[in-house]
């Protein structure tokens, strides 16, 4: 087994050799081989589920691989738990943020020192924190609490804190999820300035081809626990890498889009609510959907996606303004959204559309347990009846439980979506709101959901698709509009969008 | 030459000023030791049973052995192994801390009056306290201005657990930990005995809130001592918003609000007079009320807390 040293400025190399992992029966890591050399980028491709955070979660030893060894700068390393690898020079950057929301940044870095003071002298400390900002090719507010730091410059401190802690091998799981183009280029592009200074290597959970060709050096490919095929980037092309992570090739949605034009359906007109901090507000000015058109609202995280999906379930209370579907006061009441046929499909379905511990069978039975055929109220719920339709929907949605009685939170995260989208799709719909429908999701789930999506714009439903991924957005939506800072900025037809055009309005320089 | 009948109508003020701080003690300790467990993320309702068993304690030492202060400090160690039982209990996985502490409060009440019945008779020394009044010959002035030494104690104490939460690791990991428990874990720090720690030290906090009850004012140990401080200072931190400087001057307030009653009284004001002593109850209600919010998260309140998830 050949191994290069550590190079000088730092980065040190890490191998995987033939690492197994079992969980009960199931294998989720099978005999995985990977080798990062030093200095160098290094893609993880894969599909959810293929095992790229168990590989990771074995390196940084949170789970301790069934078989197999690890060697850390050419020598074989026994990493019990995180701070273990944190001593070895390895860490990593989490998909959901790990820094401590109400702790300014400075405060954070210093809290994850393993040798922080017990007096902490803030001007001394704080002058050193900026000389080693300053050292760095980027930066990061740190005398602001965490909160209120956006997606990009809390995933700009998480790197800085990496660096701070003296990482020589940085693995990032899946950095630019919550960026926008712009924001996720320019932190690549530092990561991989660091790599060419030979200060660390990279280990770069991703599915996003763009970012393996433009910043990687080489590529590794897991398809169900296995490891698919591996190289340098510059010998592979798309088709070649995305045949190794899905197998053979998947049909990509026969759906046809039909010619619909109707009437205005839903109707806000200058809606305004409180955004989360409380401090901002929502404003949005004008935004009408009509029957059997999708129309797509893109835009960074955290411009106000959150709060204008809350306002229009009626999960957060508007301050001004109105809405209105079918030219009427809406207000979001289950008798409203009954009598003017308004569907929802919230981001994260399994808490903001279930009840987790019910069973399967009763959370599809949500929108009609307690009326009878004939429309009526009813008292006694009928479980033979509510069994029968919960068995239609998963066969007729292709969900996948083990019965209709588990627990619907033990289904996976795209079973949740398709029983939930089951659900609200059962019946008339003449609105669908949806937000990220396909967050996490594997490529046959998210197929699969975006067919349905269109299925109900054809049927003459009007569609409100709220989405962090400019990729579905132009692919489902007949219009585009952007939202920025709690405002909708921008608006074009799908057919003549420009996607740099609509990344600069998300980026709030229209 | 002054007399009480010069001052007149002043001294309603005078006699509110003198009663809150005489007041606010037992609610500034309590306080202040249930900021510091929040903070940790775990909430400690047991401070009621607490602070009666800490008073119970805390009179019982000072009489056996006749020193106040080692009554105090008998108190705050009986807190402290309340504070420690629970927060050990807390750390098994399903139990819940708001139903423990509902236990906890029962059994340290209990406890306290199947030991505390002895001590019912005799009597304990007294804490000192400092005269600040001197410069007047006001008798008014005079007693208003006695203040106990464990009132500059806890404002003492207040300012620094400021200062520790911004300028120590021990403040900022039991911020982390308070926090984001899966931060904590990944900087590996263990929440489990930050939070039993910093429950031992706010039960600790708590018995001398206690003592303070038993061994000044009102000053003998009986099993109505309490009314209600060591709930209310609960209410007390979430209007504070967890921060140590608000809460003291959140109890001043309490303390003032106690003594709202008496002092009109002692001008000559009798009609509704018990209404005046629910003051503090109609307080903490309505604070409560005003500085809630139905739509945003309070913001200041640890992201652990049971009852802010």
């Amino acid at each position: 087994m050949s191994h290069e040293p550590a190079l000088p400025a730092g980065a040190i190399g890490v191998e995987a050799v033939a690492m197994t992992m079992r969980f009960g029966d199931f294998t989720a890591l099978d005999n995985v081989t990977l080798n990062v050399v030093p200095g160098s980028f290094h893609a993880l491709l894969g599909e959810n589920g293929a095992g790229k955070s168990t590989l990771v979660k074995c390196i940084m030893g949170f789970y301790h691989a069934t078989e197999g060894a690890l060697l850390v700068d050419g020598r074989e390393a026994i990493v019990r738990d995180p701070v273990d690898a944190q001593r070895l020079g390895l860490g990593m950057v989490y998909q959901h943020f790990t820094l401590v929301p109400s702790l300014t940044g400075a405060e954070n870095l210093l809290i994850s020192r393993a040798d922080a003071p017990q007096v902490i002298s803030w001007r001394k400390e704080m002058s050193k924190l900026h000389a080693f900002v300053e050292s760095m090719p980027f930066k990061a507010p740190l005398d602001r609490p965490v909160s209120s730091l956006s997606a990009g410059e809390k995933q700009k401190l998480e790197i800085l804190k990496q660096l701070y802690l003296g990482t020589r091998f940085l693995i990032l799981d899946e950095p630019t999820s919550v960026l926008t183009p712009g924001e996720a280029d320019e932190i690549l592009g530092h990561v991989r300035a660091l790599c060419e200074a030979g200060q660390i290597s990279v280990l770069m959970i991703t599915h996003k081809f763009r970012e393996v060709t433009q910043f990687a050096d080489d590529v590794s490919i897991l398809r169900r626990g296995k490891l698919a095929g591996s190289g340098e980037v510059s010998s592979l092309s798309h088709d070649e890498m995305a045949r190794m992570m899905v197998g053979e090739q998947v049909q990509n949605g026969g759906v046809t889009r039909a010619a619909t034009e109707g009437e205005t359906v839903l109707s806000l007109r200058d809606a305004r609510a409180k955004d989360r901090s409380g401090l901002k507000s929502v404003d949005i000015a004008k935004l009408d959907v009509r029957a059997g058109e999708i129309l797509g609202v893109a835009g960074v995280s955290g411009n106000g996606q959150t709060e204008l999906m809350e306002m229009l379930t009626g999960q957060r209370n508007l301050t001004g303004g109105e809405i209105r579907v079918k030219g009427l006061p809406y207000h979001a009441s289950r008798r409203e959204a009954k009598a003017l046929k308004v569907r929802y499909l919230p981001e994260e379905p399994l808490h903001n559309a279930c009840a987790p511990h019910m069973s399967v069978a009763e959370n599809l039975a949500f929108r009609q347990f307690d009326v009878n055929g004939s429309d009526r109220p009813r008292f006694w719920k009928n479980k033979r009846e509510m069994l029968a339709t919960a068995g239609d929907r998963i066969s007729e949605f292709n969900v996948k439980t083990a019965s209709v009685h588990s627990p619907i939170a033990s289904l996976s995260g795209g079973n949740v979506q398709r029983a939930v989208l089951a659900r609200e799709l059962t019946g008339e719909v003449d609105l669908l709101v949806v937000a990220n429908p396909c967050f996490g999701l594997d490529f046959a789930a998210v197929s699969a959901i975006r067919e349905r999506i269109l299925a109900a714009r054809n049927g003459g439903a009007a569609v409100l698709l709220i989405s962090e991924d400019l990729d579905e957005i132009l692919e489902l939506s007949d219009r585009v509009v952007v939202i920025s800072e709690g405002q909708i900025v921008f608006e074009t037809a799908t057919a003549n969008a420009n996607t740099a055009e609509i990344g600069a309005h998300m980026a709030g320089h229209g | 030459m002054s007399t009480a009948a010069e001052i007149g109508v002043w001294g309603v003020p005078l006699a509110i000023l003198g009663g809150a701080i005489r007041v606010s003690t037992p609610f500034l300790f309590v306080s202040l030791g249930e900021t510091l467990t929040e903070r940790s993320g775990r909430i400690n309702l047991g401070l009621e049973g607490t602070l009666v068993f800490g008073a119970m304690t805390g009179y019982a030492i000072a009489y056996e052995t006749g020193s106040a202060w080692l009554g105090v400090l008998a108190a705050a160690l009986a807190g402290s192994v309340f504070g420690l039982f629970h927060g050990w209990i807390c750390r098994f996985k399903g139990v819940n801390d708001i139903a423990i502490g509902i236990a906890m409060m029962l059994l340290g009440m209990g406890l306290a009056f199947f030991f505390g019945k002895p001590y019912i008779q005799p009597v304990a020394p007294d804490l000192p306290a400092i005269s600040f009044g001197w410069w007047s010959d006001i008798p008014q002035v005079q007693a208003a201005l006695q203040v106990n030494a464990l009132f500059i104690l806890g404002a003492f104490l207040a300012v620094a657990m400021h200062w520790m939460f911004r300028s120590t690791r021990i403040g900022l990991t039991i911020r982390v930990v308070g926090d984001s428990t899966d931060a904590a874990r990944a900087i590996g720090l263990n929440p489990n005995t930050v939070r039993l720690l910093s429950t031992a030290a706010g039960g600790a906090l708590a018995g001398v809130g206690g003592a303070y009850l038993s061994l000044y004012y009102p000053g003998s140990w009986t099993e109505g001592i309490s009314s209600g401080q060591g709930l209310m200072a609960v209410a007390l931190v979430i209007f504070a918003r967890w921060n140590p400087i608000l809460s003291f001057w959140a109890a001043l307030l309490f303390g003032g609000a106690g003594a709202l009653g008496p002092a009109l009284q002692s001008v000559g004001v009798t009609s509704g007079y018990y209404l005046f002593f629910a003051a503090p109850y109609v307080l903490t209600l309505g604070l409560l009320i005003l500085t809630s919010s139905p739509d945003k998260a309070m913001d200041g309140a640890p992201g652990e807390l049971s009852i802010t998830k």
